[in-house]
């Protein structure tokens, strides 16, 4: 019998980490490292930088409302049921997460534009998106609710279908058991869903510009302001990209520790 | 958190692809970044050009600049303005720009009809208004032309600003769907857009100069086939382009 030499995989596995990090991780550190710290905040001492902050920060936040009002008991009828067709809306509501952001644009004006499908229905009921900080909301809720329902259907699928039954079997109805025990048990997983779509919310860039346009105080979020300051005012940008990078960063740490919080409790109930 | 790994990859060639125009001989690769106005014109013209495979970057003058400025090396730049490029070289960041070609803003409504019909309808009420962004050279026309029609029209027709555009496109895009009333754009853009806006001519006392610069950039990988370029523009294929989507000639 022959020694097997020690296989080279693991190394150059770890070679290849080590790229990923420092490709993923250097830009994002850069970001911080170009300016002087005094300077980043001088920049966003800036009222119009501020604006779009708060901006970002409050459609981001309606929207996400939106998505897990609206997507989570969706994603429970689609995780639980089986239907001729169940694939094909799988895709559809996962369709916004590979569309790039332009088409999005494109897409929502189409629909819900001033000459698009719904566009006069929507003028007659006397809503106006286009524009509008509206339009924000719905930008953000079109490219990042696929993020929380993909996620929020997989948690659901992994619930332990027995203590549903068990649920039922003791007389909760479906809104119980749905509301009492598959929420709280899928929680992880619908947590790390609204963390991913917040964070693409936040990030959102193209389906805003060319659905909601770019004014300041009204529909000029964080990232447009960005892309506006890269012109005129690189310091500014990479203040309010260090933001973004701060609060998306702390929104996935959450996220993290609530998911082991809550796996620490499960393991001490078993 | 288990996006398929499929996923995440199409969506990166999906949102990630560049404009590229090339059809591969072994002719040099002349990279030229050019104001969203010049877009049909550079287009037109790019094939046109002898020994060599253009390809463009079409983008607001002032972010193109900004590029440049942040490091990015194409081998010409061609603004909407002379300034901008005028700046670059006194930084030391381009060659002595040439001036181009001239061109005209207008008043962009759409073409199936808008309760603007002239510049004085816009500080009415309800007018919806998209301008380019201060720093872009359409923005700061725009805000040229609106400033000479006196403090309190000016101050009435910036409240009807609902859109501030990073490039001409976005108020093209705008007018074009009906998302606002009104745009101030080139003469230019509403020929290119192909039936969808409508022009409405400014009067000569508003009408500002427009004047489009290009000069090659300082470290450029093909300064010779960058200068053809844009002599091009001065007299030649370019400017036969140019003329024929609608700019006027330098005097």
């Amino acid at each position: 019998m022959r020694l097997r030499a020690p296989s080279p995989f693991p190394l150059v596995a770890g070679v290849a980490l080590a790229i990923v990090l420092a490709f993923l991780a250097i830009p994002l550190v850069a970001v911080f490292v170009d300016v002087p710290p005094g300077d980043l905040l001088r920049a966003l001492d800036d009222p119009s930088a501020r604006d779009a902050l708060r901006l970002s920060l409050e459609t981001s936040l309606m929207a996400l409302g939106l998505i897990i009002a609206l997507g989570t008991p969706a994603a429970w009828l689609l995780a639980t049921r089986r239907f001729r067709g169940r694939a094909v809306l799988l895709t559809l509501v996962e369709l916004p997460l590979v569309v790039p952001p332009a088409v999005a644009g494109i897409a929502l004006l189409a629909a819900l534009g001033p000459q698009g499908l719904f566009g006069g229905a929507l003028a007659d009921l006397g809503i106006e998106l286009v524009l509008q900080r509206a339009g924000v909301v719905v930008a953000l809720t079109f490219v990042a609710s696929p993020f929380y329902i993909r996620q929020a259907v997989a948690a659901f699928e992994s619930v332990d279908r027995r203590l549903l039954e068990a649920a039922r079997t003791l007389g909760a109805g479906e809104a119980r058991t749905f509301l009492r025990v598959a929420v709280p048990l899928a929680r992880p997983g619908l947590l790390a869903g609204a963390a991913l779509a917040w964070g693409r919310a936040l990030g959102e860039f193209g389906a805003t510009l060319m659905f909601a346009g770019s004014f300041r105080g009204v529909t000029q979020t964080a990232s447009l302001a960005i892309y506006e300051r890269f012109a005129t005012d690189f310091t500014a940008a990479l203040a309010l990209s260090a933001v973004l990078v701060a609060a998306s960063a702390a929104i996935l740490l959450m996220t993290k520790l609530a998911m082991v919080g809550s796996e620490e409790l499960h393991g001490a109930q078993r | 958190m288990r996006l398929p790994l499929v996923l995440l990859l199409a969506a990166a060639a999906l949102t990630g692809c560049g404009d590229a125009t090339s059809d591969g001989s072994d002719d040099v690769r002349l990279r030229v970044s050019a104001a969203t106005s010049l877009k049909v014109a550079f287009t037109a013209y790019g094939p046109a050009l002898r020994g060599a495979d253009v390809s463009f970057s079409f983008a607001g003058s002032d972010q193109l600049a900004g590029q440049i400025r942040s490091g990015v090396r194409p081998d010409v730049f061609a603004a909407a303005n002379a300034e901008l490029p005028q700046a670059l070289h006194a930084e030391g960041l381009v060659e002595r720009p040439v001036a181009f070609a001239r061109n005209r803003l207008v008043l962009a409504v759409p073409a199936d009809g808008s309760r603007v019909t002239d510049v004085g309808d816009l500080d009415a009420p309800g007018v919806r208004l998209a301008i380019g962004a201060q720093g872009v050279p359409i923005g700061d026309y725009a805000r040229a032309v609106i400033g000479r029609l006196g403090p309190a029209s000016a101050a009435a027709i910036l409240a009807r600003v609902r859109s501030e555009e990073p490039d001409v496109g976005g108020i093209v895009g705008k007018v074009a769907a009906g998302a606002v009333d009104a745009g101030f754009v080139y003469a230019t853009d509403v020929k290119a857009a192909g039936g969808r806006l409508r022009a409405l001519a400014l009067p000569d006392r508003l009408q500002p100069e427009v004047v489009y610069a290009a000069a090659v950039v300082r470290g450029a990988s093909q300064p010779a086939a960058g200068r053809a370029f844009i002599s091009g523009l001065r007299g030649g294929a370019g400017a036969a382009a140019l003329r024929s989507a609608g700019f006027l000639p330098v005097p």
